[in-house]
């Protein structure tokens, strides 16, 4: 098809190209930046903990007064007894923290002594023997604790373990050889053996201050018996979780009232502490979702409504044109070229607008650079938006009837 | 005048119903633009909001870095004071009001034996910490510096806890068992939660539940309560062994707050501070030059990025949303006032001036921003309703729909409009009243 034509009827209707050509630009500009968003969220809240989540819950535990460690410890080991021989748990360990929980320990690991930088961030959980056939975390190298390693910490205490266990990500930091397990470590000033290993336990925070140190995790022999409280960690059987989660509060209060479960967020599923730590993310998703979709619709309303007055405008043009012999089919594909004309204006434009917006964000949010199939599924969408939108006035048109051309306004 | 601005909101009105879709249309891009800008915006005014507006500018944090340039943060002294410099400072008293504090927990033991204890947090901290802070009383009032000084066992409570506790009746001077330790109640404060919670950043709580209880800061060391916030140990090794130790260690879990009245005594506070660096350096605690910070409110709330990414990064997409509704509005409007040309010439020809054609546009327009805004108040109020599904439920709560907003709305949507109006309208009047009257 001829586009000269179409390029000098264009040239009479520079305002009303111009408007359509910027629309289409910046609606491009944010749509590509949004999914961009919105994927990168989605891909954030569905990174994996390494825990068996389905089965798995947490119970927040503050003691009542203020007993001393020893005191904070017997009591704690009592719940442990309790809790695992309950039916239906498959196993209960207690812990610091628990990944997702949102904060917690997290402290420097150096090779040497002596370094003044660590060589390594680290998410600190207290385990006990019990600690990975809870979370089910498999080891894939070296071994579990033993009963005997295992002691009490007040929170304040010197943490020197002189064993640990570290996931495969930190292992490969510190010894990138793959040969961490009989390693020495200093953490927290202290000489720290590396037993084991495990493929994957994520840390406590998946916000950005903790993204240095993700999915590096040192688990240490301890248990945490503070004054404060502690979290037990319970693997329900399959099938289970639902019951369990009402049986083991009932059962702990039974064993030893002195103590405090909040009523909302005291037991939690492992669903609810990932709802609860995505919700950020989730809701940036849907928020860039939304905004999408009424920007596309707007943009193609708008483009109804220019192309609608040109239509109406041309009446006698296309009378004239049809009387010369064009086809119902030539005056459709002429205003779907216009359209087409104008829209790769516009997503050229939008292209380097939308890059732009991204560069900025990258300095201004600490986001990642846009990457060139978004940009490439943006323009596809707004072509086939425009080319969708300006159908129905241009089939209006092409129904013109040739005799238009006689009528006087 | 006025008759005439009638007469031309009639023809506006006619006009606008002759093309009802284009109309719609427009109202509609008006009215999510609109919306989404104010939805959006109600959160970021809600987060970005001075929590105490009367003295951000007199109430400064007073940072000193114990940990040195190979450890610090980009050359940043720490967020927060260890134990050693937090009660330096309150001894040597070089501002007229100061206090320190730190988040606790502790777990009220009801006197009604039936019902369960639970956790009541809050804060540790000095009797200054009231009048620095404005905190309104319901009944009592806060402790004085003798209690400091005795580091006795008082304690205020919140309105919502003595509700809690004693129905709110007023209960200055009755005991409260908390941590198995008996407290006397010396004050009852009004609800009062200053949102982002300036004083306590470092502990992640800017936007945490309300605040219980307070107690003075002498009496919980005393008590060795330990802190139920932050504790940062930087990466060098200085954190003393167990909780005598580490009280006296480099950690850092104390916040500071000094009110300062001038730029004098500002200046003077500084000086002091770097004068308090350098005998610990002296002294051989510190073995670098001072390296302090002296931030106010605004300027510590901005460091502590107290608005959260997400609200300014939805601020600006809805930003760039309204434009493109208005990119829409106006070329529908130039579609809407072209297809008039005819008429136009008309009223030139008849005598109308260039202004006469203006007016007559813009007030068109504005009705179009009035009844935009209108519909932009109405999708506000409903997306208000969604603002918890896209936002933290702790940050969603503070967002609400109140006048200054409407009118906010309104008037965007209006001005809004009359601007993307004027191009289209100076379109209009440049039609030709001799060649519109010519055989089209």
């Amino acid at each position: 098809m001829d586009i000269k034509p179409i390029l000098s009827a264009l040239r009479r209707h520079k305002a009303g190209t111009v408007l359509i050509a910027l629309q289409i630009a910046l609606t491009l500009a944010i749509v590509c930046n949004a999914l961009f968003i919105i994927q990168q969220r989605l891909a954030h809240l569905s990174e994996p903990t390494g825990v068996d989540e389905a089965n798995t819950f947490v119970i927040t535990n503050e003691w009542v007064g203020s007993p001393s460690s020893q005191r904070a410890d017997a009591m704690m080991r009592e719940d442990l007894r309790v809790l695992r021989e309950l039916p239906g748990v498959a196993d209960a360990t207690s812990s610091n923290s628990f990944p997702l929980r949102g904060g917690g320990w997290d402290d420097g690991i150096k090779l040497t002594p002596d370094q003044v930088k660590d060589t390594s961030g680290a998410a600190v959980y207290f385990g006990d023997d019990h600690f990975l056939n809870t979370l089910d975390i498999p080891l894939i190298a070296g071994r579990n604790f033993r009963p005997e390693e295992i002691t009490a910490m007040d929170v304040r205490d010197r943490l020197a373990p002189p064993v640990a266990i570290v996931t495969k990500p930190l292992a490969d930091k510190l010894f990138p050889n793959g040969d961490a397990v009989g390693k020495t470590v200093y953490f927290v000033g202290n000489p720290t053996t590396i037993i084991g290993e495990v493929e994957l336990l994520q840390s406590q925070s998946v916000e950005r201050w903790a993204s240095a140190f993700a999915w590096r995790s040192i688990i240490v022999p301890k248990r945490l018996a503070v004054s404060l409280g502690v979290f037990y960690i319970v693997r329900a059987q399959p099938g289970q979780l639902d019951a369990v989660m009402r049986a083991a509060p009932e059962a702990l209060f039974k064993s030893n009232p002195r103590r405090i479960i909040n009523d909302d967020d005291g037991v939690q599923s492992y669903a609810t502490i990932r709802a609860k730590a995505y919700e950020g993310d989730r809701g940036m998703a849907l928020l860039m979702g939304v905004i999408c979709l009424v920007l596309l619709a707007i943009t193609a309303a708008g483009i109804v409504g220019l192309t609608s007055f040109w239509v109406g405008q041309r009446r006698k043009q296309i009378g004239v044109r049809r009387a010369l012999g064009a086809t119902q089919k030539d005056i459709l594909r002429y205003f779907m070229t216009e359209n087409f004309l104008i829209s790769c204006g516009g997503v050229l434009f939008g292209a380097l607008l939308a890059i732009a917006i991204n560069l900025w964000m990258v300095t201004r949010f600490e986001m990642h650079r846009l990457s060139l199939a978004y940009l490439l599924a943006g323009v596809l969408i707004l072509l086939l938006l425009g080319q969708g939108a300006v159908l129905a006035p241009a089939l209006r048109a092409s129904r013109v009837p040739p005799v238009e051309a006689t009528r006087s306004v | 005048m006025s008759g005439m601005f009638v007469h031309n909101l009639r023809l506006g009105a006619a006009s606008l119903r002759r093309n009802v879709l284009l109309t719609a249309l427009m109202i509609m891009s008006i009215g999510f633009g609109v919306a989404a800008s104010m939805v959006t915006f109600a959160v970021f005014r809600a987060v970005s909001g001075d929590p105490i507006p009367q003295k951000s500018a007199q109430l400064f944090v007073p940072q000193i870095d114990n940990r040195g340039p190979q450890y610090n943060r980009n050359g940043e002294p720490p967020e927060a004071l260890n134990y050693t410099d937090a009660v330096a400072l309150m001894r040597a008293h070089k501002a007229p009001h100061q206090t320190v504090l730190y988040a606790i927990g502790l777990s009220v033991m009801p006197a009604d034996e039936h019902r369960m204890p639970f956790k009541a947090q809050g804060y540790a901290t000095y009797n200054d910490f009231f009048s620095m802070f404005e905190v309104p009383f319901q009944y009592g009032g806060s402790w004085g510096g003798a209690e400091d000084e005795s580091r006795s066992s008082v304690v205020v409570i919140s309105r919502s806890l003595n509700q809690k506790l004693f129905a709110g009746a007023n209960s200055v001077g009755r005991e409260i068992t908390m941590d198995d330790h008996a407290y006397r109640i010396v004050g009852v404060t009004e609800d009062w939660d200053p949102k982002p919670r300036f004083y306590d950043m470092f502990s992640g709580n800017a936007y945490a539940n309300a605040v219980e209880i307070y107690i003075p800061f002498t009496l919980a060391i005393d008590q060795k309560v330990d802190t139920y916030g932050n504790n940062n140990c930087g990466s060098d090794g200085k954190r003393g062994d167990a909780h005598d130790g580490w009280v006296r260690g480099e950690c850092v879990w104390i916040s500071p707050w000094v009110e300062l009245d001038s730029a004098a005594q500002v200046q003077a506070y500084r000086q002091f501070l770097d004068g308090y660096a350098k005998e610990q350096q002296s002294a051989g605690r510190f073995n670098w030059a001072p390296n302090n910070r002296l931030r106010n409110v605004h300027e510590w709330l901005d460091y502590e990025g107290a608005v959260p990414p997400e609200s300014r990064i939805s601020l600006t997409l809805a930003l760039g949303f309204l434009v493109i509704c208005l990119v829409n509005t106006i070329g529908l409007l130039l579609a809407k006032f072209m297809r008039r040309a005819p008429e136009i010439g008309v009223r030139r020809a008849l005598g109308a001036s260039r202004a006469d054609i203006y007016r007559q546009f813009l007030a068109e327009a504005s009705m179009v921003g009035v009844a935009g805004g209108l519909l932009g108040v109405v999708l506000t109020a409903i997306g208000m309703l969604g603002v918890g599904l896209v936002f933290e439920p702790h940050i969603a709560r503070l967002a609400h729909l109140d006048v200054p907003l409407v009118l906010l709305a309104l008037l965007l949507a209006i001005v809004a409009t009359v601007l993307a109006a004027f191009y289209p309208t100076w379109r209009a009047a440049q039609v030709q009243p001799a060649w519109q009257l010519k055989s089209n």
